[in-house]
């Protein structure tokens, strides 16, 4: 597969078109040119480029330790490049961080909050340092109240809350200003399912009805899928695909085959060849114990297929049919699937 | 949750908020009133500190009063109040709270805000300052009680705190310079070593001229004798003695000039991954 896959058109934004840097209506929210970080000898995010429209849900996927974090934490103005620039909100991340502070919203991977405060009071203060008055705090906190359905939580110590309550505050502290632009590390980390799929809810909203352009960083393929207009894969530092969620599964092929097998090397890669020849499979790959067959049309391939491993020397323990997902991708360009860390499910 | 974006869609006013700078004031007040309101939530940050404050202020009282009272004239109970004032303030910081901050990753948060880099550090400094001044208070109501009197009248009092609470920012700043450089609250306590040479080789208990011969040396390279000895002029003098004073805030200063430079070096250091200060 091609390095990039090439870049499709962007689903209609919100009401984007209200909030535009210095780069005028045509510009990119985030753009990156050959963005660099190096720790020592180690290409945390190595040679970047990166192009996102305003009013965008961009999908940043990875397995830890890829560079997600090391990304966001440039394009945030947490840490300073070492090669190669990046424009955010129309301001270089370097020279103008200050602009770029103006505009954007954070919710780093950790909840970031001090658990001595209330919750109020860090509200408040977030509030202050970007120059709001009290009676547009008022409104704010109102209005983000309602976003964190903490209730009277909200005036009790941030240490005494869930964590599931402490990501919905991180939320809401990175929406106090009312950023043109958000960056969500990981948001549903830790959450329980009820809580993951109101967040979805909420970054669908925030995207749609105010037209923030978020930059989203997931382990999490379905987040991913089920959000974001374009998903970017980067793997060791390196950009290895880009493109809808829809485009990067085609690209696998339109089904996909996955066969459970014990053998050894060799048969594996004789029944790899016998596969490969057969009629309508488009590509096969050994990963561990699996053999991933993409093929134009599975149902169709799928007897043939069965037939070429029964030949082999590879013993099938089951044969499943269907459609490609991320992960699928992401083991093609890769050569491993994402595995996402385990945490706790927090109830909130 | 979703009713947020219904709430600020639907608002008439909806679009109109939006960041900006807050100025360097607003700034440091911002960050020095979270740092008070955070002082009696934690009240074992400030409660020790005054009680051995008070405890050796009375013990040494009772153990020394009857050897100094035959200097006709000489009132141990407020040469010893200089004493107990800087026991009580020395090393009192919101420092373990900022590495707390560190730590959470709240330094991070602030960082991503546009607030002034220097207002986080003279944030805390402040509320720190104010912290020492309310120490001093009930010390000094002790000393008053137990017959300390300022001839220069409550503007003696007065610059009596100011210097005390001086003299705590100055210290403090060697604790933020460990926090900020380290992020190890172990390294921020550590720093209570420092109070140790700092505070007793010196002439905390006994005039300088009494000390042995060694200790008088070194005290004479101690910052506090001179700390000491004007805040000494203010209760135990006649009047408003210029030089001593001058030697005390040339004291601080010089401690101050080291640990701002130190701290404010580890705040660079801290902030330098960033692209701005």
């Amino acid at each position: 597969m091609s390095s990039v896959i090439t870049r499709p058109g962007v689903p209609a934004p919100g009401n984007a078109g209200e909030r535009r840097g210095p780069q005028g209506p045509a510009g990119d929210a985030i753009r990156a040119e050959a963005l660099v970080r190096q720790f020592g000898g180690v290409r945390a995010v190595d040679g970047v480029d990166l192009a996102i429209p305003a009013g965008e849900i961009y999908g940043f996927l990875g397995p830890n330790g890829a560079g997600k974090s090391t990304m966001v934490r440039m394009l945030c103005t947490l840490l300073a490049p070492t090669g190669g620039r990046a424009l955010v909100a129309g301001y270089d991340v370097a020279a103008q961080p200050g602009q770029v502070r103006l505009r954007i919203g954070v919710a780093l991977q950790e909840a970031a909050l001090d658990p001595k405060q209330t919750g109020t009071e860090l509200l408040r203060l977030q509030g202050r340092l970007y120059g709001l008055s009290s009676r547009e705090l008022t409104r704010r906190l109102a209005d983000l109240g309602e976003l964190i359905e903490l209730g009277d939580a909200l005036d009790r110590p941030v240490g005494t809350y869930s964590g599931g309550m402490k990501r919905r505050l991180d939320l809401a502290a990175a929406l106090v200003h009312n950023p043109e632009i958000v960056f969500l590390d990981e948001p549903t980390t830790g959450l329980d399912p009820a809580s993951r799929a109101r967040v979805w809810s909420e970054i669908r909203r925030l995207n749609q009805q105010l037209g923030m352009t978020i930059f989203l960083t997931t382990q999490y393929l379905e987040e991913a899928d089920e959000l974001a207009h374009r998903v970017g894969i980067i793997d060791r530092g390196r950009i290895v695909a880009v493109g809808t969620p829809a485009e990067l599964k085609r690209s696998v092929g339109s089904d996909v085959i996955v066969a459970r097998v014990d053998g050894d090397a060799a048969a594996a890669r004789a029944a790899v060849a016998a596969v490969a020849a057969v009629p309508g499979v488009s590509g096969v790959e050994a990963h561990g114990g699996e053999l991933v067959i993409a093929a134009s049309d599975g149902a169709a391939a799928i007897s043939p297929v069965a037939v070429a491993l029964a030949g082999s020397a590879l013993t099938v323990r089951d044969l499943t049919l269907r459609t490609p997902t991320l992960d699928d991708v992401f083991l093609e360009l890769t050569g491993s699937h994402i595995e996402p860390a385990n945490h706790a499910e927090d109830p909130s | 949750m979703t009713a947020i974006t219904d709430a600020i869609a639907s608002s008439p006013a909806a679009g109109v908020i939006r960041a900006r700078p807050g100025g360097f004031a607003r700034d440091l007040a911002a960050i020095a009133g979270r740092a008070l309101r955070a002082v009696p939530r934690d009240p074992t940050a400030v409660l020790p500190p005054v009680f051995i404050a008070l405890f050796f202020f009375v013990v040494n009282i009772a153990t020394l009063k009857k050897l100094t009272g035959s200097h006709p004239g000489f009132s141990y109970a407020a040469f010893e109040v200089a004493t107990a004032i800087l026991l009580g303030v020395t090393g009192v910081s919101r420092a373990p709270a900022l590495v707390l901050d560190v730590q959470t990753g709240y330094l991070d948060r602030l960082l991503l805000t546009p607030v002034r880099r220097t207002a986080i550090l003279l944030g805390h400094m402040a509320a720190d300052v104010a912290v020492a001044a309310l120490l001093t208070v009930p010390i000094l109501v002790l000393g008053i009680i137990l017959g300390v009197r300022f001839p220069g009248g409550p503007l003696g009092a007065v610059v009596f705190v100011l210097l005390a609470s001086l003299w705590s920012l100055a210290f403090a700043g060697f604790g933020y310079a460990v926090a900020l450089k380290t992020g190890n609250p172990a390294a921020v306590n550590s720093m209570f070593l420092l109070f140790f040479p700092f505070l007793f080789l010196t002439s905390s208990y006994v005039p300088r001229s009494q000390l042995s011969g060694w200790l008088s040396t070194v005290a004479g390279f101690n910052p506090v004798t001179y700390l000491l000895g004007g805040l000494r002029s203010l209760v135990l003098g006649s009047g408003w003695q210029w030089g001593q004073l001058g030697q005390a805030v040339a004291a601080i200063a010089a401690v101050g000039l080291v640990s701002m430079t130190l701290c404010f070096a580890a705040l660079r250091g801290r902030v330098k991954a960033s692209s701005a200060v």
